[in-house]
């Protein structure tokens, strides 16, 4: 028996969700040589469970030029991947049920502005007007044009393949046992794969990325959390916007978005925790109940639909709601795209254009320094 | 509309008035919906996805291919579903005035 | 130590989820043994599907509804009918979701939970099914449809009816229409008489179900129905609705001009409480198909939970009741109760018979494997979704699906209404054949809550 012939190229990608798909495929374009390993399927966990929002508003304020890339890369997704990946920039909209968070909304929206998101505010009024399926409770809405939906299921396998095509290496099924670096390079050892090396590592493996970080001297505060979703059968095609409830009480956060196909997709309110050890994390029933409730408030008629489908997976998040991305301030060659905290689909497209220029420049026009992971160490640092 | 369903015995129940597509209608105590509309029409709605017309498949509340709206945006399965008096099906998908609902 | 008597204790609390012949044989073994178990069914009246009751104002007699086994449904409904006021029956209920020792049923409108320390899960079977080109056609219906449209409602699925497929009750269903007085254009085989007499050896270990069999195809061959085996079923012709059967047998095509299709291979488990559960599976060779591990007397993987009849395996009715009372009295073994271990011995032995019978039926009716991978590109294989077998063909290797949730992820088949339960078994096969792989290394697609679909107005018991 011969072990496998150790495999080089100039960037290791730990991780095939949306981020490392992405990542891949950019680094290909600037003619980087990549491998991607995947311990499951390309894009299975967080990249492709989620709600599929391809949303801005809302973010972080810091995020918005990212999310800005982003929003260009979404619009030629059929282009640059050959499909659409179900892409629907059919408008986001926020509600809200308090004259308080409707202050918050309007605010944002004003402050949205500097950073080139236009957002229309809307009436109660205009709301029973132009959205009469929407519930009387709320009193504003906010209205993101441009932004949209996309299939979760599809964007990071597309993503995969087109990497692939254009010459990357995927190795799915491979599990990360060891990343060492030795002199210029870094060793990547696998379960069942053999050994690759590369004097770049990426490490964007999700909700799994944390413990890396830290053996690599750099902890992060990272926790896992598992989305609650849920699809009911298909009807007429009629809502075009992704409906979202903008409110500070966790139960309350439910969104939904009908796709073309008729199929009302919906999430939020309280998440569950995952089990890193099987991979999988759970859906509550009782959270599935509340849902319904809260889905109801925002489009009563919803009532009138059958759920047909349940789902969950493992998401990273971070205690300040941001990612961490860019350079490891500790090692050398050592870049982080993780912890998405939730909301990592939209601004997936971009993270890899943004990681596969860094990487290949040494820079980005983006600024992405408020999610460096040096953050952290300051915090700890601080006592 | 030609009946799919032929009844062959059990004929002597009492009769249940239901509308399907707005045309009133007598079916019989204990008969379900499926069976109502299908001893009367050929099918009982049309596939979400464009591929024609369809009349259930398992009658036991599995395949799912039997779901109908009501005239007030309701879904019901036809197949699990009893008929009772004044119920409304439509074979054909709802109006816009019927979904989405107005809040 | 506290004299265990004086500590309060609560009675066990039993759920079983099916009022069939095996969910009906465990409430009644469990009301024998001092307990009050809960029955949760989806029928508005109990009996499961092959003892299925027709509704209360009709008239037709036992003999008439269930022919040679009307003792036996005559029993089966006696002794259900005997537990009223022992149990917490909640008929027309569906059992959504079970999750950390806590059966979510829904119920009239109202979502409750069951918490529970034993839960035996008899949800039975449907038909098997395997796409033939234009079997969404309207008169088109599974063996399973067409018995109940006759049992339940009095009616035939259409004035002229092909049935096809394999396995018994392709004969069964066949007999029952033809003895109605309906008119039977022909049934189709996909099996051939060679097998049949191969696997003659394991049915003789019950002959008196071997002899039913053979009495249904000899009453079917003197009313002059055109019984053929070996036949290649190519498609379902119409065009708003059935119109006829095109086939090949012998190495001739034919076209039988009929009104309606009942068509099914074998049955198939309902897995998915189990599934939910986290119960492991294993893969059956014999039959190509996945089920919930289960010891003996029907012990799940998983503590507490119990597989009884045909949602454990499919062995049939006689089998299902014997099941259903090996798995309560193993519940209450595992509880601390006496359980005579005599009678458990009895059962089990009386099992195996049933098991040996079945492999005889698979091998005389196999399941036609070959026709599922071979059906067309253009064949429809997801009704719910209306996904072909050329799309998922086109996601298996294009798109490197190389299971079949992954191949549901990137298709949607099996992600409708019905969650795989009639595409599941073709699906499989067309993904095994097409990426070259054994049936087994496709995997089977994770069952997802809801278990059917579930209304979005469901409001909380007890909440605001």
């Amino acid at each position: 028996m011969s072990a496998p012939a150790e495999r080089a190229a100039d960037v290791i990608i730990i991780g095939g969700g949306l981020m490392g798909a992405s990542a891949a495929f950019f680094l290909r374009r600037r003619g980087r040589s990549v491998i991607v390993l995947e311990r499951g399927l390309v894009g299975q966990q967080a990249s492709g469970v989620n709600f599929g929002n391809v949303r801005r508003q809302g973010r972080h304020l810091e995020q918005l030029p990212l999310a800005n890339r982003a929003r260009e890369i979404w619009g030629r997704l059929a282009e640059l991947l050959g499909e659409d990946c179900e892409f629907y920039p059919g408008g986001h909209m926020r509600v809200c049920y308090t004259p308080q968070q409707a202050e918050k909304v309007e605010a944002y929206a004003r402050d949205a502005r500097a950073y080139g998101l236009d957002l229309e505010i809307i009436s109660a009024n205009g709301i029973r007007d132009r959205f009469p399926y929407i519930g009387r409770e709320v009193v504003l809405g906010s209205l993101g044009p441009l932004d949209g939906h996309a299939n979760p299921r599809l964007v990071a396998p597309a993503f995969g393949r087109a990497a692939v095509r254009g010459g990357a290496l995927i190795e799915e099924n491979c599990e990360v046992l060891a990343i060492d670096k030795a002199g210029e390079d870094f060793q990547v050892e696998t379960r069942a794969s053999g050994r690759f090396k590369a004097p770049v590592v990426l490490v964007a493996a999700g909700a799994w990325a944390g413990a890396m970080a830290a053996r690599f001297g750099e902890p992060v505060p990272m926790y896992a959390k598992g989305p609650q979703m849920g699809v009911t059968e298909p009807a007429p095609y009629r809502i075009h916007p992704s409906l979202g409830v903008s409110t500070p009480h966790e139960h309350e956060t439910v969104y939904l978005r009908q796709v073309s196909r008729g199929n009302i997709v919906f999430g939020g309110g309280r998440r569950t925790d995952p089990n890193l050890e099987t991979f999988r994390a759970k859906v509550d029933p009782v959270n599935t109940l509340n849902q319904m409730t809260e889905l109801r408030r925002l489009m009563p008629g919803i009532g009138n639909l059958r759920l047909i489908r349940v789902w969950s997976g493992v998401e990273g998040y971070l205690p300040d709601d941001l990612p961490v991305m860019g350079a490891s301030a500790k090692v050398a060659g050592l870049y982080y795209a993780f912890g998405f905290c939730g909301a990592g689909f939209q601004i997936g497209p971009g993270v890899g254009d943004v990681m596969a220029e860094l990487i290949d420049t040494g820079a980005t026009v983006t600024p992405i320094e408020p999610f460096h992971i040096r953050r952290f160490a300051a915090a700890k640092g601080g006592g | 509309m030609t009946a799919r369903f032929v009844r062959i015995a059990e004929e002597n129940r009492q009769a249940v008035e239901i509308e399907i597509d707005g045309v009133r209608c007598a079916a019989l105590e204990g008969d379900t919906v499926l069976v109502a509309v299908l001893t009367r029409a050929a099918s009982l709605r049309q596939s979400e996805f464009g591929d024609g017309p369809r009349a259930g498949f398992c009658l036991m509340g599995a395949c799912q291919d039997c779901w109908m709206w009501t005239s007030t945006g309701e879904r019901l399965r036809a197949c699990t579903t009893v008929v009772a008096a004044g119920m409304s099906v439509l074979t054909k998908p709802p109006p816009e005035a019927l979904w989405p609902i107005p809040a | 130590m506290a004299d265990p008597r004086l500590v309060p204790s609560q009675a066990p609390r039993v759920v079983i989820v099916g009022a069939g012949p095996a969910g009906i044989r465990a409430a009644e073994t469990f009301v024998q043994a001092g307990l009050r178990p809960v029955v949760v069914d989806e029928g508005q009246v109990s009996g499961g599907q092959i003892y299925r009751r027709q509704p209360a104002m009709f008239r037709r007699s036992y003999a008439t509804l269930y022919g040679l086994e009307a003792d036996r449904a005559k029993a089966v409904h006696a002794s259900f009918d005997r537990l009223a006021g022992q149990i917490d029956y909640h008929p027309d209920t569906l059992a959504w979701n079970v999750r950390d020792g806590v059966l979510h049923i829904a119920e009239g409108g109202l979502a409750k939970t069951l918490p529970f320390d034993a839960l035996v899960l008899a949800t039975g079977a449907t038909d098997r099914l395997l796409p033939i080109k234009g079997w969404t056609l309207p008169g088109c219906y599974s063996l399973g449809a067409a018995q109940i449209a006759l049992k339940a409602q009095a009616c035939a699925i259409g004035r002229r009816v092909v049935f096809l497929g394999t396995g018994p009750l392709l004969y069964l269903v066949s007999y029952q229409y033809a003895k109605a007085g309906v008119d039977v254009a022909a049934v189709l085989d996909t099996s051939s008489a060679n097998g049949q007499m191969l696997a003659l050896g394991y049915m003789a270990s019950r002959p008196a179900v071997l002899a039913k069999g053979l009495y249904y195809r000899a009453l079917l061959m003197a009313r002059r129905v055109a019984v053929h085996g070996g036949v290649t079923p190519l498609q379902i012709e119409g065009g708003e609705g059935v119109a006829a059967v095109r086939f090949r047998v012998g190495g001739g095509e034919q076209s039988i001009a009929c009104d309606a299709v009942g068509m099914g291979f074998h049955l198939r488990s309902e897995t998915q409480l189990a599934d939910l559960a986290h119960c492991d599976f294993v893969f059956d060779a014999d039959l190509g198909q996945w089920r919930p591990q289960a010891d003996q007397d029907g012990r799940a993987s998983v503590a507490g939970i119990y597989l009884a009849g045909d949602g454990a395996r499919i062995l049939g009715a006689d089998a299902a009741e014997i099941s259903g009372r090996l798995a309560a009295l193993a519940a209450l073994k595992d509880l601390g109760r006496p359980v005579a271990e005599a009678e458990l011995a009895d059962l089990r032995r009386r099992q195996q018979t049933m098991g040996t019978f079945r492999r005889g039926l698979a091998k005389a009716f196999p399941w036609p494997a070959d026709l599922a991978k071979s059906v067309a590109d253009d064949v429809l294989i997801c009704r719910c979704e209306a996904i072909t077998a050329g799309e998922l063909r086109q996601a298996a290797t294009g798109k490197g699906a190389p299971e079949l949730n992954r191949a549901k992820a990137l298709t949607r088949v099996g992600m409708g209404r019905c969650q795989g339960r009639f595409c599941g078994s073709a699906a499989a096969e067309i993904l095994a054949d097409t990426r070259d792989e054994t049936l087994a290394a496709v995997g089977r697609l994770r069952g997802q809550a809801p278990v059917k679909p579930l209304s979005m107005a469901l409001m909380r018991e007890g909440g605001s």
